[in-house]
Parts: C-alpha cells; structure tokens; sequence
C-alpha cells in the first residue's frame, strides 16, 4: 500500500474498497510476515471504520424514523 | 207489430270479458292513449303495502282512475299527496276485473313544471349544440388545491355543510366565500358577477358553485343561460353540487364536475387528510425499511469481508512458523542431550580413575599411613625412633601404634 490515506479520512465505499484489496493481498501470494502484518493491521482499522459508519448509519436511521411527527392530528 | 228482435238477432252475443278485452284493444292501440301527460287534481291517494299507489285525478267535472306500480313509484323524485296539482304521464287501459278503464302511471310532477321543464330542455339542447358540455371542455380538478372559492348562501345549511367537509379533510386549504342569494329573481345576476369577481380577485384552484336542496323552482337559478355562461367563462375549473342527487340543472352540466350535493362537491375538491396521513405513514414505513434493507446489504457485504480478512490474518502464519520453531528447538535440545551424556560417562571414567588414585584407595587395598601425634606423615624410617607413639590410619579408621626398634 503505497498511498496510504490515514484511515479516519476515508468514507465508507473508499475503505471498503481499500479493505477488499487488502483482502485479497492476504489471501493470494505469500506475503512476507512483516509485509502481512502491516497489511492485516491496516485492515483491521479499515474493519473498524466501516463497522463504525454501519452503526453511525443505522443509528441515524432509526433516530430519524423514530421522531413520528405523522400521528399528531389537530 | 215487430216481433221481439231477442231470437231473431243474427248476432251471437259476446261474453263480458269478450267485449271488455275488445275495449281494451281499441284503448291499447291509440297511440295518444298509450303515451298521454294529463294534468289533474290528486285525490283517495292510497298507497298499500304492496308499493304500489292508487288515485284518482279530477278537474271540476270529470275523474280519472290512476295506478302506478311499485318500481315506477321508486322511481319518482316527487311524492304527492292528496290536493295536489299533478301532471301524469303514462297510458290509458282497462282493469278488466272492474271494467274500469284507467291511466297506468310511470311518471309524476307538480303541475306547471311542464313548461319550465320545457324551457330547461331547450336551453339545454341549445347549449350542448353549442359545445358547452363537451367532455373536452372539462378542466381537470386540481388534486392539491391551495385555495377554493365558495359561491353559495352566507346563511344555508350548503355553506356549513361544505365548510365542515373541508375542514375535515383538508384544513390546510384556504377557502374565500363570495355570497349571494341563491333563490329569486336576483339569484342567476349574484351568481354570474360571484364567478367574474372571485376569478379576478384571487387565483382560485377550484370553484364551488352550491345550493341545498329545494323544490325545482328554488332551484331555478342554476338553470339560467348567464349562469352557465359565466361557469364555462371561468378562469377557474367549477364543481357544482346543486340540491340532491337527484336534480340535475344547467349549471351541472355546464361545470367541470358536477357533485350531487354541496357536501359531496366539497369532498370532490379535497383529498382526505386521514388518507393522506396514511399514505404518508405508509410511505414513511417503506422508506425505514428500504433504508435498513440497504444498510443490511451493506453490512452482509462488509461482515464477509471482515471474515475472510480474519481468515487470512497472519496468525495462521505465525502459528505455522512457530511449529518450525518449535521442532529445531526439539532438535536442538536433543543434541545437546546427547552430547551432555557422552561427557557425563568420560567425566565418570575419570572419576574412577581418580578414586582409585586417592589414598583411601590406597588403605583399601591394605596400606596403612602413619603419622605422628602433630599429624606430620611418616615416609622414612629416619621420621621416627623407637619409643614414638605414631597413629596408624587405615581404609576404615585409626589405632595408635608404638616404635619398637
């Protein structure tokens, strides 16, 4: 990973992106252990990340359904 | 003298029923008898449980049988009763049991509607012949109106009607009232000017033109020419909804849409809050769920992601490499081990070397060392002269011992 963006600034489909690549990394040619442990770290922040930004989304989801401004009838 | 005539008739004499049913042919085949408006006075209404109504029209010297059926009855928008003045439509027969001949109703109206329905027939031929009805003409009602006009009675039961109706469904819209009268001789010029000053003042999304119900007299206004110009001249679409389902005027067929009752205008010109609140609860409840619905997609996408990143962790290399290490280690602490014995049984060999150099190997073997009292070795025979008292240490203790000679 050359250019690495610190992992904060990404949204969501960048890191996921990112993650998928990094995915794939692993799981093709032997990497070297140190190589594969930078690559494993970095994927985890991204896993981080994207969990986050599902559970952010979710959450404003049912916050915004939530505020029932519909039943109140003069 | 003649005879009697009784035997010498060539005639053969005709039954009852003969000569009523005959009667009744010759009714039945005039046409003005089968389809004839007479105008009487009702009286001995009678109205059965059958359904069926019974009366007799009259004038100041003759009567008239009438019968109308059950479904013809259920028909009339005009009940009578007894003292009215009454045109009939319908034809005339013979009721063969009484051999009464009588008029078979189908069609009732108070006395002098004739010509005023004349009239409205005529105008209302003219006026379709010039286009006014067309289907084409009709402006299509706004769905979402923000302002509607009302043009009715300040004081009717139409007005409260139409504005309880509209507060229900749609109390958001804004409403502006032209009155006028709607009765009399004054009522179809109010109307006409109410049309032209509501299209100028405001910009209206619809118009309602509205009266209760009434007799058709009352209801005459909405039958003038003016008014059904002014209707088709305005910039507005119009809904009218003039007296009951039942009546139908000029102004109806000229509008956009005709309602049959103000009430029913009204509902026409607004859509339903209750259902539009459903709609939107209904809309809003799809939105969660196609909002989650995405969500879930993202998160199926992204959990098989993280797994196979776990899968592919470098734990599972780590773990791999460990083993190797693991075994040279093994390897390793075997040679040692090894090595260690092969040193442990030279080091012994040598011991035993040691120990049988050791002089406690030597007493073993059955020397013995002697020594003075101040523990110097005896080595030479010069060490000692007779009379020492020497001590003797063998391989398992010590005696003193005496030099003889």
């Amino acid at each position: 990973m050359v250019k690495e963006t610190p992992v904060e600034k990404l949204d969501y489909e960048k890191a996921l992106e990112e993650l998928d690549a990094i995915v794939s990394a692993l799981e093709g040619d032997e990497q070297t252990l140190e190589a594969a442990l930078a690559l494993f770290e970095r994927g985890q922040e991204l896993a981080k990340l994207c969990a986050k930004l599902l559970d952010e989304a979710e959450l404003k989801v049912q916050q915004l359904t939530a505020e029932d401004t519909l039943t109140e009838m003069e | 003298m003649e005879q009697l005539t009784l035997f010498q008739s060539p005639q053969i004499p005709l039954t009852v029923s003969d000569l009523t049913r005959h009667l009744r042919s010759l009714l039945e085949s005039d046409e003005l008898l089968q389809d004839v408006w007479v105008q009487g006075e009702v009286s001995n209404l009678s109205r059965p449980k059958s359904g069926h109504m019974y009366f007799t029209l009259k004038d100041s010297t003759a009567s008239l049988r009438c019968v109308m059926w059950r479904n013809a009855v259920s028909r009339q928008m005009y009940q009578p009763s007894d003292g009215d003045a009454l045109e009939v439509h319908g034809n005339v027969s013979v009721y063969e049991a009484s051999g009464q001949y009588q008029l078979y109703a189908d069609l009732l109206r108070p006395a002098g509607e004739g010509a005023l329905y004349q009239e409205f027939l005529r105008l209302k031929d003219k006026l379709e012949a010039e286009g006014l009805f067309d289907p084409e003409r009709k402006r299509p009602i706004p769905a979402w109106p923000q302002t509607i006009g009302l043009i009715t009675s300040p004081t009717g039961a139409a007005l409260r009607d139409m504005l309880n109706t509209l507060r229900r469904r749609y109390p958001i819209v804004d409403v502006v009232l032209a009155p006028v009268t709607v009765q009399g001789e004054k009522a179809p010029q109010e109307i006409v000017s109410a049309l032209e000053r509501l299209n100028r003042i405001v910009r209206l999304d619809v118009i309602l033109l509205s009266r209760g119900g009434g007799s058709i007299e009352d209801l005459w206004a909405f039958n003038a020419e003016s008014v059904a110009r002014a209707i088709a001249a305005s910039a507005a679409p119009v809904i009218s909804g003039v007296g009951h389902e039942t009546d139908f005027t000029i102004a109806d067929f000229t509008a956009d849409l005709r309602a049959p009752t103000p009430t029913a205008a009204a509902e026409l010109a607004t859509p339903d809050q209750l259902e539009l609140r459903a709609g939107l609860i209904e809309s809003k409840d799809y939105l969660e769920r196609q909002a989650l619905t995405f969500l879930e997609n993202l998160r199926w996408a992204f959990n098989s992601l993280y797994n196979r990143l776990n899968l592919s962790s470098p734990l599972s290399q780590v773990r791999r490499d460990r083993q190797r290490l693991d075994e040279l280690l093994r390897r390793a602490d075997l040679v040692v081990a090894h090595k260690t014995e092969l040193r442990r049984t030279h080091l012994q060999g040598l011991e035993q070397h040691l120990i049988a150099l050791s002089p406690q190997g030597v007493l073993e073997r059955g020397y013995a060392a002697l020594s003075h009292v101040d523990g110097a070795l005896v080595r030479s025979t010069k060490d000692i002269k007779p009379g020492d008292a020497l001590e003797a240490q063998v391989s398992d203790g010590s005696f003193g011992v005496e030099v003889k000679e």
